[in-house]
Order: C-alpha cells, then sequence, then structure tokens
C-alpha cells in the first residue's frame, strides 16, 4: 500500500480504477461527479489509456459496452439522472454477460432534482438499471478508503461472476476528502477473458458477444445460467459491517454516507442506556440478508436510515419478515439527516431514555 | 489528542477550503483520522463557501460538522450563520476587518483578528485565510506548529515551493496577533 | 478441375434469414470478400446492429458483437479504443443508423474515429414490418404512414452521406447501389476503400448503399430495383461526398 494522503472520493475512485488496471473511461459530465471525469482526462493520456467525453450517457455506456465485449477493464461515471440514461446499455451489457465498472454518485431526485448528495437510487441500482431479468452487483462503500477498496473488488468480482458492477457513492462522499493508500498496481490480475473479441487470428472459432436470443427455450437458459451464477453470488459475496450490535436490542440498517451519520447516532443513543447497533450493508445486491435474519433473533426492532423516502427499509423488512417492527427515517431531496435527529426517533422506539 | 470539528466559512476565493485542507493534513501528520467536506454548488464563485473539517483519534462517523468546537468565519453572512452553532466552551475566530459585529456569546471565546487587514498591511493581500488558521491554532492548540508546517509543505503545489514561507509567514503572523 | 468462384471464408454456413430479394446478402457478400482479400479476417471485429441485420454476428466469420439500437458507432468507438491495430466495423440499417443512432453516427464521424461503417438504406424498416424510416421517400406509403409520406407532418427524408460530409473527421464517404451488376462492382471498390482508409488510420469512413426491401415495400424483386433506380438515386444520388484518403483527417 502507498503512504496516505488526503484525497476527495471522487478523485479516489479514478486512481483506484487506474491502479485496478482500467484504462478505458467513457463518461459524459454531470455534477457531482465531475472530479472522477476531470482526473481521468488529466491522467490517461500520460499513462497511454484512453479519457473519452463521449455525446451522451447512452454513447458513454455502449462504448463501455464496445471497449468491455474487447476485454478491457473498462469504467464509466455518472450522477442519477445520467445513470437513467445508461439503464439501456447496462441491460445489454448484463444481457452480453460482460463484466465492467459503473459508478453512481447520486443526487436527489427524480428528473433533474438537485445536485446535494441522495440515496433515493437504492430501487435502480438494486432492481431496475434497465429492462430484463437480471442483476447488477452494487457496493456502496462509506469512506473514501472504502471507495477505493471496493474498485478492485468491483472489478474482480464482475469478472468473476461476468456481469455488469456498479459502485453506488454520493455527493457528500465523491466531495469529502479523507487519508486514503492505495493498492500498488502490481497486486492486480485481471482474469483471462477467452471469450473477448480481439480478432481470431485465424486461430479459434469466432467469438460473439451477443444478448439476442429469439428462440424462448434459449433465452430461459441463457438466463437460468445467470441466475445460477447470480445464486452462488447471493451465497458467497454478501458483505456488511457492523458496530456495537453484540448485545444491541436496536439495529439501524444504513449504508454510505446514511451510515456514518447513523453510527453517531448509535453512540448518542447508547450514552442515553439505549442498546444501539448498526448494520452497514457494503454490498445492497447481494444484500447481506444474513445477517440480518440472524440479529433479527436478538433485536427489538429495526430502525433504516437513509437520504431518500425509504428504499432499502423494503429489503430489510423481506428478511425481518414480520418479526420484530421495522421502522424508517430518512431525509430527502439533498437534505442530510442529524444523528441527533436519528438518535431522537431510536429513543423514540425503545420508550424513552434507559 | 482531542478531537475536533471546525468549520470554516466565507467568501469563494479567500481560500476557506484551502484552510481547511490544511488543518486536514495536519491530521494526517499526526496520524490522526481525518474528514474534510466542502459544501457545494453552483454559486462556487463569489457566493459563501463553507467546509466542515473533523480530527479525531477514532473512525469519524457523520463528516458532517453542525455543532463545530470551532469556527473560522471570514464575512457577515458566514459570521450569521455559524456564530450560534459554536458548541459552548468551544471558539469563534472572526476576521473583524471584514465583520463589525461582536458576539454577545459568553460561553464561546471569540478570537477577533483583522486578517485580511494584516495580509494588506504585510504585502500578502490573498494569505488572510492563513493569518486566521494562525489564530485558530493559538486559540484552540489543535495541533504543534510542525505539523502545520509539514501540512503547509504538503498542500502547497510542488511547483511553487516558495509559497511555503509566505503562507508560514501568515500563519505566524495570525498566532503573534494580540487585539 | 479449377476453382472459378467460392464463397468468402468471411461468411460462416449459416443460412441467411433475409427475405427472398433483398439485397442485404449481396452486401453481405461484399463486405466479406472485401475483408478476405485485405487478408484482416483475423483481425476484423463487427458491429451488428438492431434491425434485419441483426443476426449478422452469425453470418460474418470474424468476431462480431450485437450493439443496442443504433448504438454501433459507439460500441464500435469502445472496442477501437481498446484495440486501435484491429479493423472495427458497423453494419446498420436506416432506422439504426439515420434516426435512434443518429447522435452516435455524427459524433464517431466528427471525432474521426478509424472505424468503417456500412449502411444499407432501403427507405423503410424491415425487421419491425415497414414502418416509415427517416430515409422514406415523400409519398412513400409504409405501415406508419399510410397516405404516403407527407413532408408537412413527417418532415423530410435525411441524407446521411451528405451530412457526414461537412464534417472533418470524415476520410471517406460514398453512396452506391446493388441495383445492378455495374453498380454491385462499383460498390465493392467503395467498401475496400473504405476498409483500406481505416486500415491505413486515415479516419471515419462510411459506404452508404441504396438497398431493396420487396417485401415491405410490396414490390416483386425485379420491380424493386426498378422502384430504386426511380425514386431513390434521383434523391439521394451515388458518389463520392468526401474522399480524404489520401491525406487522412487529422
Amino acid at each position: 500500500m502507498t503512504d496516505r494522503v488526503l484525497m476527495k472520493g471522487n478523485e479516489a475512485l479514478a486512481e483506484a480504477a487506474i491502479r485496478a488496471g482500467c484504462r478505458h473511461f467513457f463518461g459524459y459530465p454531470i455534477t457531482p461527479q465531475t472530479e472522477l471525469a476531470a482526473y481521468m482526462s488529466k491522467k490517461m493520456p500520460k499513462i497511454g489509456g484512453t479519457y473519452l467525453q463521449a455525446e451522451s450517457e447512452v454513447a458513454a455506456i455502449n462504448m463501455v459496452l464496445g471497449a468491455a465485449s474487447a476485454g478491457a477493464r473498462v469504467l464509466t461515471s455518472s450522477s442519477s439522472p445520467g445513470i437513467s440514461l445508461k439503464t439501456e446499455g447496462i441491460s445489454y451489457i448484463a444481457g452480453s454477460d460482460l463484466p465492467c465498472l459503473i459508478i453512481n454518485v447520486s443526487r436527489g431526485g427524480p428528473g433533474l432534482g438537485g445536485i446535494q448528495p441522495s440515496q433515493s437510487d437504492y430501487w435502480q441500482a438494486t432492481r431496475a438499471l434497465g429492462h430484463g431479468d437480471f442483476f447488477v452487483l452494487v457496493f456502496a462503500p462509506s469512506t473514501v478508503q472504502e471507495l477505493v477498496n471496493m474498485v478492485f473488488t468491483a472489478y474482480d468480482l464482475a469478472e468473476k461472476y461476468r456481469m455488469p458492477a456498479m459502485i453506488l457513492s454520493d455527493g457528500l462522499l465523491g466531495q469529502m476528502m479523507e487519508p486514503v493508500s492505495f493498492p500498488e498496481a502490481s497486486e492486480v490480475k485481471p482474469s483471462e477473458k477467452p471469450w473477448a473479441l480481439t480478432g481470431h487470428q485465424n486461430k479459434r472459432p469466432h467469438n460473439i458477444v451477443n444478448s439476442l436470443y429469439l428462440k424462448p427455450e434459449e433465452l430461459e437458459a441463457k438466463v437460468l445460467e445467470r441466475f445460477e451464477r447470480y445464486r452462488q453470488a447471493e451465497a458467497a459475496e454478501q458483505r456488511y459491517d457492523e458496530y456495537c450490535c453484540d448485545d444491541a436490542e436496536y439495529f439501524i440498517t444504513a449504508f454510505g454516507a446514511s451510515s456514518r451519520i447513523a453510527k453517531s447516532a448509535v453512540d448518542l443513543a447508547r450514552a442515553e442506556g439505549i442498546k444501539a447497533g448498526l448494520i452497514r450493508p457494503i454490498t445492497l445486491w447481494p444484500f447481506p440478508k444474513d445477517i440480518i435474519d440472524r440479529r433479527t433473533a436478538q433485536a427489538k426492532g429495526f430502525l433504516s436510515v437513509e437520504m431518500s423516502m425509504g428504499q432499502m427499509v423494503d429489503d430489510v423488512r423481506l428478511v425481518v419478515n414480520g418479526r420484530v417492527p421495522v421502522e424508517f427515517y430518512g431525509r430527502t431531496g439533498g437534505m442530510v439527516p442529524t444523528p441527533q435527529d436519528v438518535a431522537a426517533k431510536l429513543k423514540e422506539m425503545a420508550g424513552g431514555a434507559k | 489528542m482531542k478531537n475536533w470539528n471546525f468549520v470554516f466559512a466565507g467568501f469563494g476565493g479567500q481560500g476557506i477550503l484551502f484552510t481547511g485542507k490544511v488543518v486536514a493534513y495536519t491530521g494526517l501528520v499526526d496520524n490522526r483520522e481525518v474528514s474534510w467536506l466542502p459544501s457545494y454548488g453552483p454559486e462556487m464563485r463569489g457566493g459563501t463557501a463553507n467546509c466542515s473539517v473533523c480530527l479525531s483519534d477514532t473512525p469519524i462517523g457523520s463528516p458532517l460538522v453542525l455543532q463545530p468546537d470551532a469556527i473560522v468565519v471570514m464575512n457577515k453572512p458566514s459570521y450569521d450563520k455559524f456564530i450560534g452553532t459554536v458548541q459552548p466552551g468551544g471558539v469563534a475566530v472572526i476576521d473583524s476587518s471584514l465583520v463589525e459585529d461582536r458576539t454577545d456569546r459568553q460561553d464561546i471565546t471569540a478570537v477577533y483578528t483583522p486578517a485580511t487587514k494584516l495580509a494588506q498591511e504585510n504585502g500578502i493581500p490573498k494569505l488572510a485565510n492563513l493569518i486566521m488558521l494562525g489564530g485558530l491554532l493559538k486559540a484552540t492548540g489543535f495541533t504543534s506548529m510542525e505539523s502545520v508546517t509539514a501540512a503547509v509543505e504538503k498542500c502547497v503545489p510542488p511547483s511553487k515551493p516558495e509559497l511555503v514561507a509566505l503562507n508560514m509567514k501568515a500563519i505566524a503572523l495570525g498566532e503573534s496577533y494580540v487585539e | 478441375m479449377a476453382v472459378v468462384y467460392q464463397k468468402s471464408k468471411m461468411l460462416t454456413d449459416a443460412p441467411l434469414h433475409y427475405c427472398p430479394g433483398c439485397t442485404h446478402g449481396i452486401i453481405h457478400k461484399l463486405v466479406a470478400e472485401v475483408i478476405e482479400e485485405l487478408g484482416v479476417e483475423g483481425q476484423t471485429i463487427g458491429v451488428a446492429p438492431v434491425g434485419c441485420a441483426v443476426m449478422a454476428y452469425d453470418y460474418f466469420a470474424c468476431d462480431m458483437v450485437e450493439a443496442p439500437h443504433g448504438r454501433a458507432p459507439a460500441v464500435a468507438t469502445g472496442i477501437k479504443r481498446v484495440h486501435p491495430q484491429n479493423v472495427v466495423f458497423t453494419y446498420q440499417g436506416d432506422g439504426d443508423l439515420a434516426a435512434i443512432g443518429t447522435a452516435e453516427t455524427v459524433h464517431a464521424a466528427t471525432r474521426g474515429e478509424n472505424i468503417t461503417i456500412i449502411f444499407v438504406n432501403n427507405a423503410i424498416y424491415g425487421m419491425t414490418g415497414g414502418q416509415m424510416a427517416p430515409t422514406t421517400m415523400p409519398g412513400q406509403v409504409t405501415q406508419t404512414s399510410p397516405y404516403g409520406r407527407d413532408p408537412h407532418a413527417a418532415g423530410y427524408p435525411v441524407r446521411i452521406c451528405e451530412m457526414l460530409s461537412t464534417l472533418d473527421g470524415v476520410a471517406y464517404a460514398e453512396r452506391v447501389t446493388v441495383e445492378s451488376i455495374p453498380n454491385i462492382r462499383k460498390a465493392k471498390a467503395a467498401i475496400k476503400k473504405a476498409f483500406t482508409a481505416q486500415i491505413e488510420k486515415k479516419g471515419f469512413s462510411i459506404v452508404e448503399v441504396l438497398s431493396t426491401c420487396p417485401t415491405n415495400w410490396g414490390l416483386t424483386p425485379v420491380e424493386a430495383l426498378d422502384w430504386l433506380r426511380t425514386n431513390m438515386i434521383p434523391y439521394y444520388p451515388l458518389g463520392v461526398y468526401k474522399d480524404k484518403t489520401a491525406e487522412g483527417v487529422y
């Protein structure tokens, strides 16, 4: 690992991608992810890579499709409205079993929304990144260092399961600076890609990268095969972090920026004698069901804290399945909840201070 | 070491975000946990700018500072916005050449440093922000002068090493200023 | 016995699905022969469109990817940036290239992206059953212009080669057709010139091929060829619209 330096989340993501072997970036300007693209435009020409500012998000994601089909570790980044435009391409990439990395530095919506941090793209990221039966690996880091680490993990797992990966960041993590150190580039080993389009050099049958199967039985078989990989990923890749959970009775679930606020809220609640804990999903897909299921046995209640009107709370409820109450606290539109407000909600759930 | 939550605020162009960055870098030098979070938006130039900086010995939760231990304010709108948010027992460093108000809060330490005027008088008109940092350092002792020097060396662009001495001169001015 | 003719090795043995009388088959053959004659089939990567040629990946014996509707030039850009030494081409129809994919086409062209586009213009959406295309002729009856294309309501057909020829990134733009033996020969020469320009890194190259759609035009194959001559060629004149293949665009 390199020495610790202070870096903005957006720039750290870009540097991490380069160190993870990414040499092709296709993007389109949008706030609050611009530092990422700017960093790429500065670095890529100096290391023989490609920075290409596309004519639209639609074109950018299709350039990603092309570069991924050609076997490259490729990146595009955007923010919420831009991700909506990319969903066409993401569906095709998933349907073509291609690995790639998409970063969403999300902001408030719907529509043009705002440019302040938001987490209201949870449903989109975990359910609706395009039409059809498919999932995308979704990572939700909560520190700049974790943003960096997740880039490497995301590429590795995307290649392992041959599916697109998304890092769901937000304006807060993107704009903030924290100390960060990077793995050395030599530690990276991209996987073999015998399916990649490289020109067959008259030495092998021609490779076809495709998402079209006109015979329904073929398409069904293809989707079933893909869902078997999803099942494996769900079994092996649920990632989460816990804070003060061993003796906890009231569990906050929160990801990304709101998990940091939730962590401060746990401290405040504990100071008032409430046995609060935090389960922080690091992967949003696969959702860390197992730990939430396990903790439900000791829980008196769950509180999902999000910068949205409540989206991840649905997944928590699916796991808890009515065994204990699952409540929600959130702010939306770019508003950031305060630890005090979250702690007050915990206190209300616990029936006052202990 | 004590944990510190700071807010730095002023007009865009005063070097507010840079000041916060130097403070954040002292945390890196001191091997602490650090976060620096700017306000951002379409009013980046000429409007108000502020940033939250946290220094801690444990991982930092919310990086958004709502109840700062200390503030550095370099204009009237920032003074109005943040003076009431300072924790009791906290510190407010105010550029008194740009803010005429005197706070009536008795539970905080208010330091009035005419940084913009001092900067002009000393031939470093663009470094009022670091005079303010000197004032903050004196009022809080949040780190050592050695760490500040090391932080400035990290923040100054490698192409302009001559700025280190000028920045340190400004910080010393602020630290030695007596009302 | 001497072999006087054989199918190009650049074509697979998969039977083409195109309708009787459709000229896609001829155009596939020309593209395949050119790539083989240039000796680059092992280095070539093709991009199939959405439309009648969607299954081109089954017919061309080089590495192939199937792109979303209209996005083939963007997909080709991604491939070319990863493998600049390979030959990258797209094969697109007029709905794909001149409607939904206009932005991708124009911007790949203006970037001087060193790729080749084979643009098959038959003035109609074929795969979806004969709807009005951006290239449908004024007065032409289609499923979605049942009273004939009325320019007052539906605007005018778009001339792609003319439009692209104004862009500095375009090294070569020519419009050809395949409605007669002499024109098939000219078409092949144009396609060869386009691929050669790419191999020599001269910039963006496009060959527009006026083509027929007897099924959706409601004509016999022979009538369709006549209709093309009478109606399309006057509106879409054949010829070279841009040729910077000697000096290149950069």
